[in-house]
């Protein structure tokens, strides 16, 4: 078996330098080597979304990469949306407001993947953010105060400087 | 579960990644990951080598040769999804992407790595056959091209020798000109949205001035192993009005398909779905054709 290998990369704009072993998928690497439990491991062959990170700007399923291909890149978890004294951002704000999360298991994932169809969709229809959302799987919401609360923070986001 | 172990190569240019395959035992490509990482972590791959090819130079991107466009095997789905060259000259392409799993799988997944993987219910190499498009390999003997129709030689199983690469796909689009107006269709059937297609059929057709078929392709996904294009359909429309023509008409071939069964779908009900699907594209595809659809 190969010896672990050093990844280099930014995490919620922060330098990471860490080893692990080649087969370790980016999910548990976040999670037991970056000590950054925000991202959740549901069914780890990418069907239900929980794992969503943004890797280069891009949402993706954290456990269908492995740790070793973010070497060099930009890495952004749940962990990241909130602010320097903890402060909770506009979707996040809005997922509370809307009742959009209930035991909290998909919220990680459904929080990235609308904060990055936020970031290139800037005024998006219920259809949109439900197609974004398609991906992802809610046992507990029925996807209804999601929808809204990413609508919600759409519209608030409008407004505010980029 | 967690991925078995395995020994991880990532070259930066194709003469590294023909040199790995050339002397590697029981070694895997990882491209966008989508379908081999599931493999992986479901433990129903075992390779001792991955030889991941995000890093290959050249091989990601969309160039316009001539009347032809070259995807890229390592393009991402969403860059394809998202391309203006597509949307104007391969839109049916687009159209077929929409269904292909989600947001986030499509950040990753490449258009060559399906085309590789060849899931019987792929929409990818579907395309490819649709359009008759010619795959760019490259190995340790050098280039070739493989025809759409010699792709697939199989389950799961495309024309790439073990020291092979894909390269890029070659599709020639359908324009509108003097000998006509084309149009596409593209219809499927899944459980869920992004869910594997239970049967797909994807149409092209182009319609002369006084409203005839004058060329027409038509293939259907999800129903026998590899793509499988209707020649005798697609022969039957020809010269035909394009006003009256019933597909329905034409669907002795469907009869004799291999169609698959499995424990949601058994044979008749897809063989059924098949047809409703083929009317349903063919009808798109005339309609646009013709004006009548956008």
């Amino acid at each position: 078996m190969q010896q672990p290998l050093v990844i280099t990369a930014t995490i919620n704009g922060r330098p990471v330098e860490r080893a692990a072993d080649p087969r370790m998928h980016l999910a548990d690497f976040l999670r037991h080597e970056v000590g950054l439990t925000g991202t959740h491991v549901g069914c780890e062959h990418g069907v239900c979304g929980s794992c969503t990170v943004i890797v280069d700007g891009r949402p993706v399923r954290s456990c269908l990469m492995l740790a070793v291909q973010v070497d060099g890149a930009a890495v952004e978890t749940v962990e990241g949306l909130t602010g320097a004294s903890g402060s909770l951002s506009r979707l996040q704000r809005a997922f509370s407001e809307h009742h959009a999360l209930q035991c909290g298991f998909c919220t990680p994932g459904m929080l990235m993947t609308l904060e990055a169809l936020l970031r290139t969709v800037l005024n998006p229809t219920e259809t949109d953010v439900r197609d974004a959302i398609s991906g992802n799987i809610c046992r507990c919401t029925g996807y209804q105060g999601i929808v809204e609360a990413a609508l919600t923070a759409a519209k608030d986001r409008q407004g505010e400087p980029a | 579960m967690k991925a078995p172990p395995f020994t991880y190569h990532r070259p930066t240019t194709g003469e590294e990644l023909a040199a790995l395959l050339g002397s590697l035992e029981n070694a895997k490509v990882l491209a966008g990951g989508q379908s081999l990482m599931p493999m992986l972590n479901l433990r129903l791959a075992f390779p001792d080598h991955l030889i991941d090819i995000n890093r290959v130079e050249g091989l990601a991107g969309i160039k316009v040769e001539g009347e032809d466009v070259v995807v890229g095997a390592m393009t991402r789905q969403a860059d394809v999804l998202a391309s203006s060259v597509v949307a104007e000259r391969l839109p049916v392409l687009a159209e077929a992407l929409r269904h292909v799993g989600h947001i986030q799988t499509r950040s990753r997944g490449t258009y060559g790595g399906s085309c590789c993987h060849l899931d019987p219910s792929s929409e990818q190499p579907a395309m490819a056959a649709l359009y008759d498009a010619r795959f760019h390999v490259v190995g340790a003997a050098g280039r070739r091209t493989v025809e759409a129709a010699d792709w697939s030689v199989g389950m799961l199983q495309s024309a790439l020798a073990d020291d092979e690469y894909l390269e890029a796909i070659r599709f020639t689009p359908w324009r509108d000109g003097a000998d006509g107006r084309c149009g596409y269709g593209f219809a499927e059937y899944a459980r869920r949205h992004g869910d594997y297609a239970i049967v797909g059929c994807a149409a092209l057709v182009r319609v002369d001035q006084a409203g005839a078929i004058g060329r027409a392709a038509v293939v259907l996904f999800g129903v026998e192993p590899s793509p499988t294009r209707l020649p005798a359909l697609e022969a039957a429309s020809l010269g035909q009005a394009a006003a009256g023509f019933n597909p329905a008409s034409h669907l002795g071939e469907v009869d004799a398909l291999d169609v698959m069964e499995d424990i949601h779908v058994n044979a008749v009900y897809r063989r059924r779905l098949a047809r409703v699907m083929i009317g349903r594209a063919f009808a798109d595809a005339l309609a646009r054709a013709t004006g009548a659809k956008a």
